[in-house]
Order: structure tokens, then sequence, then C-alpha cells
């Protein structure tokens, strides 16, 4: 079952790579939560009830509703419009993250481990690199908030795959997670949008030598 | 103490945030300063004690927190100044001091954690309050240089924190759970080189950010430049210190590994790179605390190299990280009495400064001397070794592009000053020029005193410690 929840996490990510529209990546990520409560409740079902809890009402509270309904807020908000405007056509994107996966997956065949298990570190790896192709490759400042969060969602993955063994972990990557996005959010709801008209990073480029 | 230390910052932080009143807001920030000093004091007398768990001061958290704690009193001082000749109102003020007293103490628990995931929920917390100061201003470009920041700073904490998960993987493996400093050290040898390898590439990359190395160094520079000057003076020497700390805790468990070797190379790269990126920006930087900033780059470039190379090294690249730190908030701090004379950041605008302010004018020519590692600069010694260790270490290529490198820096950085020193500024209008009292450069030449004398004389508690400090590397 968590390999199946698995691979439909590294489909969402192709996925993400076709997108065009700002909403459809919103629904993607949305999408991952649900995976990651999924997985999340397999794989730390004997840790202790309270901590079981709080992961699970993080990812699906959190993760699901919360920042997805909070990007829409900010896009309406902003007016931003609503079209992802990559520098790369979506069909270049796609065959890259392929790439990447495929890469992850030859990468993770080299380990010789019995601890690991390869699904996890592939996937987290691929959502890592994802994320990073998206921040690089997009043009709009809401992109490479997104962009960061399919990295979040990665690293998730990666504290799953050892967390049953230390939930301090996977406690400390949601305390990255939340702070990191309110903080990322925040500043973006209320200074970036009311200072600059169009979102763009172009916009951010006065700062040099 | 530290439970106390913690909370009492935590309320006096809030307390400075809402308090309206000036007399109140400087009897919290007394009080802050005191509570600082008595955790320094009560964390040496308590070395090697586990506190609260979590905490644990040893010797090389021991100095960089009594670095810390010498440096933050000129640190208010100089923000207070800041205040009264730069009208904010109150509310920006209480957020201001708020923000630099969550800074010093996330800084302090940072330095004396003894456990990996706590030091990194820390140096987590010095991204925000630092972000809360880079905003201060509330301009367009303080809201790029803050949006940059966190956005690098939280994606290189995020690195670290895989890092971490591919250590626990490694430790896993051989049953263990403790991910403190103490028990890493006595696990090292035993534990995988593949995952130590990958771990140590994510957390290096991942402090970077903070300690201003190549690849994440960028973030900083725009921080120093858009920080006020007294807050930029701390984040180009304690929270540089932090990163550091993140990258020579993590050294200290790969020492005891194979693949120290490896490592080393990784540190060299990176350390000749942000050397050379320095170098390239030194020539055409014309913003004056940019011009800081880089060189604060050059300088964690160089403790890198000295720790890569070992030996000798090791003790030089601690007695550079203490004696830097004194010494770039000096000129940090001069800085703002310089843009308070000409209103301007860019040298060109600059000039002939030994006209309107000469006790400034000679803590920027002395600081000059002092952070280019020039005799009698206590610098001039902890590089020495630096280059010693390189030489017997066999990388004698290496020590001569560093030296080339150097020189240029010298160069172009002296250039710079000496423009701002001698040469009459084109178009400056000095009929209504405020009289800078020479009372306010003490500091200054307090911080640049005690490089030299740490430095040249060392007293032998501060060599005690720092041999301490280096005692898990090999020798």
């Amino acid at each position: 079952m968590t390999n199946i929840l698995l691979i439909a996490f590294a489909i969402s990510l192709i996925y993400i790579g076709m997108a065009n529209r700002l909403y459809t990546y919103i629904s993607a990520i949305a999408f991952q939560g649900i995976i990651l409560f999924g997985v999340a409740f397999i794989e730390l079902i004997e840790i202790n009830t309270v901590n079981l809890i709080f992961v699970l009402l993080e990812t699906i509270v959190f993760k699901t509703v919360l920042i997805p309904m909070f990007l829409n807020y900010v896009i309406n908000r902003n007016k931003i419009t609503r079209e992802a405007e990559p520098f790369l056509t979506n069909f270049v994107s796609v065959v890259i993250i392929t790439g990447i996966i495929l890469g992850s997956f030859l990468l993770s065949n080299t380990i010789h481990d019995s601890h690991i298990r390869k699904i996890f570190f592939v996937v987290a790896l691929s959502a890592l690199f994802t994320g990073l192709y998206i921040i690089i490759t997009r043009r709009k400042i809401i992109t490479h908030v997104m962009g960061f969060l399919v990295i979040e969602n990665g690293v998730f993955i990666l504290s799953l795959a050892v967390g049953s063994e230390m939930p301090m972990l996977v406690n400390i990557g949601i305390l990255l997670d939340i702070f990191v996005s309110v903080l990322l959010l925040g500043i973006f709801a209320n200074k970036i949008g009311d200072v600059l008209k169009e979102q763009d990073v172009s916009q951010l480029r006065n700062l040099k030598d | 103490m530290i439970g106390i230390y913690l909370i009492g910052s935590v309320i006096l932080a809030f307390l400075l945030f809402f308090v309206r009143k000036k007399a109140l807001s400087a009897i919290f920030v007394g009080t802050f300063l005191v509570l600082q000093w008595g955790l320094t004091i009560h964390s040496y007398n308590d070395m090697e004690i586990v506190q609260w768990v979590y905490f644990m001061p040893d010797a090389f958290g021991m100095i960089l927190l009594f670095v810390l704690s010498v440096i933050a009193i000129p640190a208010f001082y100089h923000s207070h100044v800041y205040f009264t000749k730069h009208p904010y109102t109150p509310r920006e003020q209480g957020m201001y001091y708020a923000a630099m007293v969550i800074l010093i103490m996330a800084l302090s628990a940072a330095y004396i954690s003894n456990h990996m995931a706590i030091t990194w929920i820390f140096v987590e917390l010095t991204t925000l309050s630092a972000s809360a100061l880079i905003y201060h201003r509330r301009s367009l470009l303080t809201l790029e240089g803050t949006w940059k920041y966190i956005f690098v700073c939280s994606i290189s904490i995020t690195l670290v924190f895989i890092g971490i998960l591919f250590l626990t993987v490694a430790i896993q493996q051989e049953g263990f759970k403790d991910l403190t400093y103490r028990s890493l050290l006595n696990d090292a040898p035993l534990l995988s080189v593949f995952w130590l390898k990958l771990a140590f590439l994510f957390i290096f990359t991942g402090f970077t950010a903070k300690a201003g190395l190549v690849p994440m160094y960028t973030a900083g520079i725009d921080a120093k430049d858009k920080a006020p000057y007294p807050a930029a003076a701390l984040f180009s020497s304690v929270l540089m210190n932090v990163g550091f700390l993140g990258i020579f805790r993590f050294y200290e468990i790969i020492s005891r590994t194979s693949i120290l070797p490896w490592a080393n190379k990784v540190l060299m790269i990176a350390g000749l790179l942000s050397v050379f990126v320095a170098t390239v920006y030194m020539l055409r930087v014309k913003n004056i605390k940019r011009m800081m900033a880089y060189s604060s780059v050059e300088h964690m470039g160089l403790i890198t190299l000295g720790l890569a190379a070992g030996g000798v090294g090791y003790y030089a690249a601690l007695l550079h990280v203490i004696l830097h730190s004194f010494a770039k908030p000096a000129l940090f701090f001069q800085f703002g009495q310089i843009y308070r004379t000409y209103g301007s950041k860019s040298v060109y605008d600059v000039g002939n400064y030994f006209k309107y302010n000469v006790a400034g004018a000679l803590v920027l020519l002395l600081s000059y001397f002092v952070v280019t590692a020039m005799p009698p600069s206590g610098m001039f010694i902890s590089e020495f070794l630096i280059f010693r260790s390189l030489f017997e270490s066999g990388n004698l290529w290496l020590l001569i592009i560093i030296l080339l490198l150097l020189t240029i820096i010298i160069w172009s950085f002296g250039k710079n000053v000496f423009k701002m020193l001698f040469i009459k500024p084109v178009g400056f209008d000095d009929t209504h020029l405020e009289k800078i009292h020479p009372s306010e450069s003490i500091s200054q030449y307090a911080l640049l005193i005690l490089v030299v004398y740490l430095g040249l004389n060392p007293p032998a508690i501060l060599v005690d410690m720092i041999n301490t400090a280096i005692i898990n590397l090999p020798h």
C-alpha cells in the first residue's frame, strides 16, 4: 500500500511538471498532502497516540487544507495572473522531471543497504530535485514558494523513512514545515503582494553589485 | 541557568516589543545583557555538565558564547545611537530590539547545545529574527533582501535537515539512537561511509548559508547590506560563527572516520572558491557595506582552509574565528558614522573623512590594517599560521593562489579605504555637517585593541580553551 501511495506521489511530480495554471499546482500540492497522510498513517502506526495524532493532523489539516487555501487566498488577493509562465516549455519540464525520477532511481540502486527502503529514498530525492527545478525555471515568486513546498513534502517522506524509530525527527521536520511555510507565505501575502504590482522575480533583481 | 536564560530572554523580547517608553526599553535591554553575562559566566563554571538534557557548554561553544557576549554590548549601544539619529516610531524600535534579543538568545543556545537537532532548531530561529532585523527599514530593497535571505536560508536549513536524516540512517544501521555530539563522536568509526558522505555534503552546504561560504553565501551579503549597521555587525561576526559551528561540529565527527581526506578536499574547494569569489567582487564593488561583507566571506574561506589543512591550522582557524568576530563589527560600527556624515553607501560619495571625523577616520584606517591582517594585527598571527599549515600539509600551489588572491583583496580594499579617507568627494556639501563626538568611537577602539592583544599575547586561558576545543580532531 505504501508503495502505491509513493508511486502516486511521484506521478504527481510529473503532473506538476506539465501543469499550466497556478490552481493546478495548488491541487497537486493538496493531493500530495493527502498521500502523505496515508503514508504517515501506515508507517507511524506504532508510535504513541498523541504523537501520531499530531503528525496526522499536520498532514491533513496543514498540508492538505490550510496551505492550499492560503495559496488560493494569496493569488486572489494579489491578483496574480493564473498562468505559471515557465521559462521552459511544459514538454521539456516533463522530460526533465522524468529524468530526475529515473536518476534518483538509478542512484538509489547503487546503495546496498537493507535498512532503508529504497522507494522512500527514490521518491524523496525526486521531490527534492523537482522542487529545485521548479524554483529555477518558473518566473513567478509564488511558484518559488510552491517549489519549496514540494521540497518540504520530499523531506517529510524522507523523515518518515527513518522516523518510526525516532519520532522526534518527524516532529522537527513538521516544525520546519509549519515555520517556513508560515514565514514565507506570510511575508508574501502581507508585504510583497502589497508592494509589487507584477509578481515577477525580475522585480527582485535590484540588489547586486 | 539555561532554562532561566531562555525563558527570561523570551519574556524580555515580548516586553521590548510592547513597551513604548525609551527608559523602560533601556532597562529591559540592560536586564538582558546581565542575563547574557550571567549565562556566560555560569556556563563557564559548569563546563561539560549537561543542563536541561540538551545543553552542555564545551570549550568551543564557550569561546563563541564569550565572543557573542562581548559583541552584544557595543551592538546594543550602537543600536541606541542609531535610534537617536534616525527617527523611527517606538513600535519599529520595539520590533528591532525584540528581534535582536531573540537573535542573541538563539545564537547562545545554538552554541552550547549538545544535540544536533537542537542546534538545528536554534539556527532556524536565527533566520526568523535576522529577517525581522533586515526588514527594519521597510523599503522595497529591504523587502527584496529579506525575501532572498529567508528563501535561501530556508532551503539551506532544509538541506541541513536532510543531512541529519542521512546521518540518522547511518546510526540506525548500527543500532544507535542518540544524536548528541558526544555519542556521535564515539559511534563515528562504526558508521557507514556512504551515508556519512551524503550527510556531510548536505550539512556542509546547508550551513554555508550562515557561515558565508560558497555556494550559499549570497543571501548573507544582501542581509548585511540591507540591515541597520549594528545588526549587520552581528550578522558578519556572531551569526557567521554559528554556521561555522555547525560545520565544525560535524567535521569533528567526520575526522574520526576514514573519509577525512575526502572531507578535507571538499572544505578546501569551498574555501578556495570563497576567497576567489570575494576577490572578484572586492575588485568591482562600490557599496561600502557590501565590500565589508565580501571581506567576511574571504575570512571565512581562510578559516575553512585552515580547518582543512589540519595540524596547526586547527588552532589558527579557531583563533581567526575569534579575532575576525571582534574586528569586523568595528568596521560596521564605524560605517554608521560614515553614513551619518555623507548619507551614502557608495565609495564615490565618501571622501576626505579625516577632515570631518578624526577619531572615526583613525578607526577606519586601523581596522583596515587589522582586517587585512597586517602586523601588529592579531589576525596576522592567525593567517600566518593558516598559511603555515597549508604549506606543511603539502598544498603549496593552493597557498600560492591564496596569497595572490589576498594581495588583490588588500589592494582593492585599500584603494577604496584610502579614497574614503583622503580624496575629496565630488559635489559634497559640508556646510550643515553634524559633528560626531569621538566618544562614539570608543567601542571600536576597544574591539581593535582586543584583536591586537589577543593575537600578539593570547592569555593562557584562551590558548587552553582553543586547545581543548580541538582536542577531538586528529593530531
